[in-house]
């Protein structure tokens, strides 16, 4: 059984739950993630492993509240256990010294950042932070993102803290700064951000990594519900991915597969809702 | 009283099978056969001929002895005619169910050629049916142990027989599971109404109560590497991984929501059972009109389980009828339920609307040609024969490939030119300590042919380990010497 040790709600609607699960902590490395349900009628629904403890055999995930699944997981406590759970999948980020990396995280992209980001500071890098959210109250891991980052800039769209605007900002600022000096940028977060950040780094031609969150089912390549379209190509996100050159991303595409179950996700979330009350 | 007692003349044509009427069943999940009744399995066990040389067995891929366990049918020994079976096949009661006995089993039985063969498969499934819905299944005694142990990846028909067969002398077993659950293919694969799933897992129970251990959500190849397990001290590690890559056409708009593969809906279906959906999480789209490109069983259970999901169900294949691959019952039970054929019909682009969602196909009508190399007329286009039809919901079921994951991570292990294993007829690969059996390395065959594989693995592993001369003939008892069969796996479907 995988036992929760932890539980916390770090901002509302984000949590972080720390899980045993020695055989994955031993494994996992940055860019990687696992496949959770939280109960035998549960979904299998993909998150990143945002840290892990080789020592004491724990993994954490980071999750937001948006649908069924993640609400079930939210109201699980430390010492239940995951039904199932499963990984490393996919493939780790290629981490070596680029020279300088920049590191965009978009609201609960800061968890599968901040591994990425000590990796890369590990391997020498130089690491610039981009930390946005929509207000204050959502920012978390700061601290943690702080003591890998070099530079750390927090953006707010409101300006209740750090500076106020959007995360691209700043990167466009670097970027014509120093575009040259940078090696690579990694940006992670909802999609929009995800694609606006692409298409800021893009002029400038930087590589850009994104980590897609497509729709998942097995996560081994076996049922192909995570296709998406990078370049002229199908990958499939959970085997070829999770990580891809946003410049080559169809950004479209990917919002519409997400919206293929709208409906029925609606429905199940009101039901779900009804039982818990 | 008078009147004159007419004797019933003796059944002679096969015992037909009770079947949910196709109106009822095509709005619900359950099995659509019911199964025999015991006075009706004795009717039909009494009809054989208990041959002197029995045909059927060399029909069989695992070599049942069939007529021994049919004669305890029509003696009453149900139990007995259970254990009889699993002598050689220990999950009777899923080949009753799936195994292609057509072309099997009863397609060798002397009185085939009048078109009455002993329904076998209907037998051994009574067999299975009626030992565990009475709680008769026996656990044999646990044999000694060796010491040995041997890792077994994936829980699809031809790992569960390595396992059965080798924990039975006395190794010790462990299963790596990607998935939740147990059985691949029988689990998430094969409908409900075709195979319930408790009674897979009902035959899996049966192995872990002889002592195997599963290890669900393990994927070897992530979770572990072959060469850790090597390393931890398995003495054989058997892949039995399945086929497990979903083909595309690679058609223009094969992205679009709404399109997805056999495996995909079916997964959602039947291991997630989003069919129950909302009760369970795992969301799957209905649709008004779906179309199930494709003409073999996986075509078959899709479009099935789409008219159970309410959707008007169409199947575009692009040859006729006749050289549909997928078993006559299945085509026909499809048709019973409303599924309509768009045959000799070929898809060329799918279109979406605004949102990228499927709203039609395009496709061109064929005829048949010169046949090609698989003997069959090869379909040709028909010129200016282009077409739209309305769908929402596209299901590809053109077959699979070998999934590359524990392949590329097992250095040593040869491949053929399609990513499938290298492996003799014993399933050993070119990788020491290492066999491998089932659909990863033929492509996508059959449980029974898997099971097969399985068979001669364990008995290979069990000589290669314990020193143990391989017995070439697993059920000589059923097969007097004179007898030419073409052991190991029987015929070949
Ligand atoms: C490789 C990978 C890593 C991921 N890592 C994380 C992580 O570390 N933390 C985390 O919180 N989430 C992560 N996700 C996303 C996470 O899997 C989804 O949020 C989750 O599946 C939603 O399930 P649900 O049942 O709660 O919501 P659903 O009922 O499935 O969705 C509710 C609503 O949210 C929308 N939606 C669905 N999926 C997403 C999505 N991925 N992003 C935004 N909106 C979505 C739907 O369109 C729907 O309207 C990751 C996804 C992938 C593929
Ligand atoms: C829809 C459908 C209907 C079918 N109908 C019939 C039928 O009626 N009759 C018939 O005889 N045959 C039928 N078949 C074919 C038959 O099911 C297969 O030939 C058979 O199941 C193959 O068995 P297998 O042991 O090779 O693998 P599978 O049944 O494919 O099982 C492989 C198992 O390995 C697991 N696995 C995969 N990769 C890993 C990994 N890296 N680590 C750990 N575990 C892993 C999988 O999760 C799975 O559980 C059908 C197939 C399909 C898809
Ligand atoms: S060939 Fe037919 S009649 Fe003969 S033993 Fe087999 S099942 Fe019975
Ligand atoms: S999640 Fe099934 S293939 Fe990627």
């Amino acid at each position: 059984m995988y036992e929760i040790i932890s539980m916390k709600e770090l901002v509302p609607s984000i949590f972080e739950a720390i899980v045993k699960a020695p055989e994955m902590a031993k494994k996992a490395k940055a860019g990687e993630f696992l496949i959770v349900m939280a109960d035998e009628k549960g979904e299998r629904i993909p998150l990143t492993i945002a840290d892990y403890d080789r020592e004491a055999g724990t993994i954490t995930i980071v999750f937001m509240t948006i649908g069924t699944s993640t609400y079930k997981l939210a109201k699980m406590k430390a010492g239940d256990s995951y039904y199932a759970l499963v990984g490393p999948l996919g493939h780790a980020s290629e981490v070596k010294d680029y020279g300088t990396v920049i590191c965009v995280a978009g609201g609960v992209g800061t968890a599968p950042i901040y591994p990425i980001a000590r990796a890369m500071k590990e391997a020498g890098n130089k690491i610039i932070t981009i930390q946005g959210a929509r207000t204050k109250d959502l920012i978390f891991w700061e601290e943690m993102m702080a003591s890998v980052s070099d530079e750390h800039i927090i953006m707010t769209d409101d300006g209740t803290y750090g500076r106020k605007g959007l995360v691209t900002e700043p990167l466009k600022e670097i970027l014509e700064r120093d575009g040259d000096g940078i090696g690579i940028i990694y940006a992670i977060g909802p999609i929009p951000m995800m694609k606006f950040s692409a298409l800021t780094s893009k002029p400038f031609g930087n590589l850009t990594m994104v980590s897609l969150n497509s729709i998942m089912v097995d996560g081994t390549g076996m049922c192909g519900g995570c296709r998406c379209n990078v370049g002229e190509e199908t990958k499939f996100t959970c085997v070829d991915g999770p990580e891809f050159d946003g410049h080559k991303v169809d950004w479209g595409l990917l919002m519409d597969r997400q919206r293929i179950y709208l409906d029925q996700e609606k429905e199940a979330l009101d039901k779900y809702m009804k039982e818990v009350e | 009283m008078g009147e004159e007692v007419v004797k019933k003349p003796k059944r002679k044509e096969r015992m037909p099978m009770p079947e949910q009427d196709p109106k009822v069943r095509a709005t619900n999940f359950e099995e659509v056969p019911l199964g025999y009744t015991p006075e009706m399995a004795i009717e039909e066990a009494i009809r054989c001929a208990q041959c002197k040389v029995p045909a059927c067995v060399c029909g069989c891929p695992v070599n049942i002895n069939i007529p021994a366990f049919i004669l305890e049918i029509a003696e009453g020994n149900f139990a007995a005619a259970a254990r009889k079976i699993k002598e050689t096949n220990a999950l009777p009661a899923v080949c009753g169910r799936v195994c292609p006995q057509e072309s099997q089993c009863e397609e060798q039985c002397v009185y085939n050629r009048m078109g009455r063969a002993i329904c076998i498969g209907r037998l051994e499934r009574f067999a299975a049916d009626y030992e565990r819905e009475n709680d008769l299944v026996e656990i044999p005694e646990k044999p000694a142990q060796n010491g040995k142990r041997i890792a077994v990846v994936g829980s699809g028909p031809s790992g569960l027989t390595v396992a059965g067969d080798l924990i039975l002398l006395g190794y010790e077993v462990t299963i790596f599971e990607a998935f939740h659950k147990p059985g691949g293919v029988l689990m998430y694969g094969i409908p409900e109404f075709r195979l319930p799933k408790d009674i897979v897992e009902a035959e899996v129970n049966y192995l872990v109560q002889l002592g195997v251990k599963i290890d669900y959500n393990t994927i070897v190849g992530k979770s572990i590497k072959v060469d850790e397990l090597i390393e931890q001290g398995y003495d054989a590690v058997f892949i039995g991984v399945g086929a497990g890559l979903p083909k595309f056409l690679g058609l223009p708009g094969e992205n679009l929501g709404g399109v997805l593969s056999a495996n995909e809906y079916l997964t959602r279906s039947n291991l997630m059972k989003a069919y129950r959906f909302p009760e369970y999480d795992t969301p799957i789209i209905t649709g008004n009109r779906v179309c199930v490109i494709g003409g073999g069983n996986v075509a078959m259970d899709s479009a099935r389980t789409a008219v159970r999901l309410g959707a008007d169900t169409y199947i575009v294949y692009r040859r006729a009828r006749e050289q549909m691959p997928a078993r006559s019952e299945e085509i026909h039970h499809a048709e019973e339920e409303g599924v309509k054929m768009m045959l000799l019909t070929n898809p060329e682009e799918i279109l979406g609307d605004e949102n990228n969602m499927v709203r039609a196909m395009k496709c061109i009508k064929m005829e048949l040609g010169e046949p090609d190399e698989s003997g069959r007329s090869r379909p040709v286009p028909i010129a200016g024969s282009e077409h739209e039809i309305e769908f929402d919901v596209v299901i590809n079921a053109i077959g699979a490939n070998a999934n590359p994951l524990l392949t590329k991570s097992t250095p040593g292990l040869e491949l053929n030119k399609w990513g499938y294993v290298v492996a003799d007829e014993y399933g050993k690969t070119t990788k020491d300590k290492v066999w491998a059996g089932g659909d990863i390395v033929t492509g996508m065959a059959t449980v029974i042919e898997a099971m097969g594989a399985g068979r001669m693995a364990a008995m290979d592993i069990h000589e290669k380990v314990m020193g143990v001369p391989k017995n070439k003939d697993p059920s000589p008892e059923a097969l007097p010497d004179d007898m030419e069969c073409a052991l190991p796996s029987g015929k070949q479907p």
